[in-house]
């Protein structure tokens, strides 16, 4: 009964240790508008520490990671193997609702961030994001050295969908910090998921979340609406559109 | 200039886009194929999806066949008989390959197949067209005769027609079966056929080379609208704005390609063809022996919210 009441009592303690520091945080633009001559666009994340009376005072030097997550779906990896001399898709792996983009932000290299243990925990670095894959009806993530879950990471990298920089997080002064959100052209529009996590000294503090989303607006949100919404006038609009434009050629390089 | 593509979700410069529906066009409109075998592989290669890519292709084969359909019939170079009873089978074709294509995808290798029918069929037939160019271009030096028209065992068959324009007496039932071979290979391999049907109907049916590019247009034209409509219904991956920049190259293309076509003499415009399918057909086999750079790829089953 004692040693209930004791580890209830140290949880409290643990608990308003954790709550000592407040993070408040803001992106420079919480609506991206996809228009016409959209290609891309970089989104600050601004955001201070905040001290209060509990926050012991020894504790000056914060480590921050910012994970970015983009809208969730699910995808393929697939394996070429050499069978009769050609080429083919042998084994594949499903990954479900794994993010379309992730972006991983701390102010120095993640692993003198944290202990191994607790950056399991908190899923810091691609090797411990959380990608769930099918394994023969199962459900689990595998280790991170796993063939399909490093290639699948090498490939999302490659794309610039997935990217990591342990040197993207800057401390202005010693609890005012920014990072920049590199987002590439080709980034899938939906809401975008933004966690940052605090530490000090190898110690998971606390962490506070945000969100953005892409969106298309006018011409594009039209075109995109009108294709998912009412097919078969889009389809006859396009149809028409390929004859009005075949027509239209035929009669202005007319030589008669 | 770039611009920003709707239902690929990706940016693309206006350009090149151009320039490609141009340049595939200019192909298309010289020997009267769709050219579909050419554009679906390089909007993939600039990072297009393969989905999107075949969706889209299908209007700007649609837009330039119709452009060169009138300009080959002000020219009288296409026969109404002979298309009608070619589009029959067509349609009948394609409604089957499109079946056939789902039951393929269920099974999980429709992108193996896709590619090995690509390399036995370009191939085949590109190295036929190729090696019967190169004998009657050399009979033309020699400045020997052309062979006699022959009557094959297909001129046998009932149910004949006459086909004013084309100046051939032949049975419709080879038709009709052209007609749902060619759709039923297009539907399946996303692919108007133009370039299988032209080599058939200039060997099997004996059509002359005056209609037959013409006829095979307007073919390619009514299977292709039919596949706009329907990718657009089922999947909603016609992108409009990426298939108007290739129609508007497509369409400049192909007329100036027409043109280049009628100038060319007939034996040389096969070479020409067979060269051109040959190497493609010859790229797809190389794909599949040699050891691709990266072993694995990624697909995206749709992205939730």
């Amino acid at each position: 009964m004692t040693r209930a009441l004791l580890a209830a009592l140290l949880v409290l303690l643990l608990g308003d240790a954790a709550r000592a520091e407040r993070l408040i945080v803001s992106v420079s633009n919480h609506r991206v508008t996809v228009t016409p001559n959209y290609s891309g666009e970089e989104l600050v994340l601004f955001g201070s520490v905040e001290k209060d009376a509990t926050t012991p005072a020894d504790r000056t030097a914060y480590d921050l990671v910012v994970t970015v997550m983009g809208p969730r779906a699910d995808m393929v990896t697939r394996r070429k193997e050499r069978t009769f001399g050609i080429w083919i898709n042998t084994d594949y792996r499903q990954f479900l609702q794994v993010p379309s983009y992730l972006a991983l932000f701390g102010n120095r290299p993640f692993e003198s961030v944290t202990s191994p243990e607790i950056a399991r925990r908190q899923q810091i670095g691609l090797n411990n994001v959380l990608l769930t894959q099918r394994v023969s009806g199962d459900f689990a993530d595998v280790v991170p050295d796993d063939a399909f879950r490093s290639a699948f990471i090498r490939l999302r990298t490659q794309r610039g969908l997935y990217r990591e920089d342990a040197s993207a997080v800057t401390f202005l002064t010693p609890t005012l910090f920014r990072t920049g959100i590199p987002l590439p052209a080709e980034v899938p529009i939906g809401t975008y998921e933004v966690e940052i996590k605090l530490f000090s000294n190898g110690a998971f503090l606390g962490k506070t979340e945000t969100a953005f989303e892409i969106v298309k607006v006018g011409f594009e949100q039209f075109v995109a609406t009108g294709a998912r919404q009412h097919g078969f006038i889009y389809g006859l609009a396009v149809a028409v559109m390929a004859l009005m434009t075949g027509w239209m050629a035929s009669i202005v390089f007319r030589k008669d | 200039m770039q611009l920003y593509l709707p239902i690929a979700d990706l940016p693309v410069n206006v350009f090149l886009v151009l320039a490609m529906g141009a340049a595939v066009g200019f192909v298309s409109g010289m020997f009267g194929i769709g050219g579909g075998f050419l554009m679906t592989p390089l909007l993939i290669f600039i990072g297009i999806t393969p989905a999107v890519a075949v969706a889209s292709v299908a209007s700007h084969i649609a837009a330039s066949s119709f452009s060169g359909a009138l300009a080959y019939w002000r020219r009288r170079a296409i026969d109404p008989a002979l298309a009608s009873v070619l589009l029959c089978g067509g349609v009948a074709g394609t409604a089957l390959g499109v079946w056939t294509f789902t039951q393929l995808r269920a099974l999980g290798q429709l992108d193996l197949m896709i590619a090995l029918s690509y390399v036995v069929l370009l191939s085949t037939v590109g190295s036929l067209m190729f090696s019967e160019g190169v004998r009657a271009l050399m009979r033309t030096r020699r400045g020997a005769a052309p062979p006699r028209r022959t009557h094959n065992w297909i001129h046998g068959l009932p149910l004949k027609m006459r086909f004013k324009r084309s100046k051939i007496y032949l049975s419709v039932i080879p038709v009709v079966i052209v007609g749902i071979v060619i759709g039923f290979i297009g539907a399946i391999m996303g692919i108007g056929g133009g370039f299988i049907l032209v080599p058939v109907m200039i060997y099997l049916l004996r059509v002359p080379t005056s209609t037959v590019i013409g006829t095979s247009m307007v073919l390619t034209l009514v299977t292709m609208l039919f596949a706009t409509m329907l990718h657009a219904i089922t999947n909603h991956l016609v992108d409009a704005v990426l298939a108007l920049i290739l129609m508007v190259g497509g369409v400049t293309g192909a007329q100036f390609g027409a043109r280049a076509g009628q100038k060319i003499r007939g034996e040389q415009l096969r070479l020409l063809l067979g060269l051109l399918i040959l190497s493609v057909g010859v790229r797809f086999a190389v794909e599949l022996v040699i050891r691709p750079e990266d072993l694995f790829t990624i697909r995206e089953l749709g992205v939730n919210g």
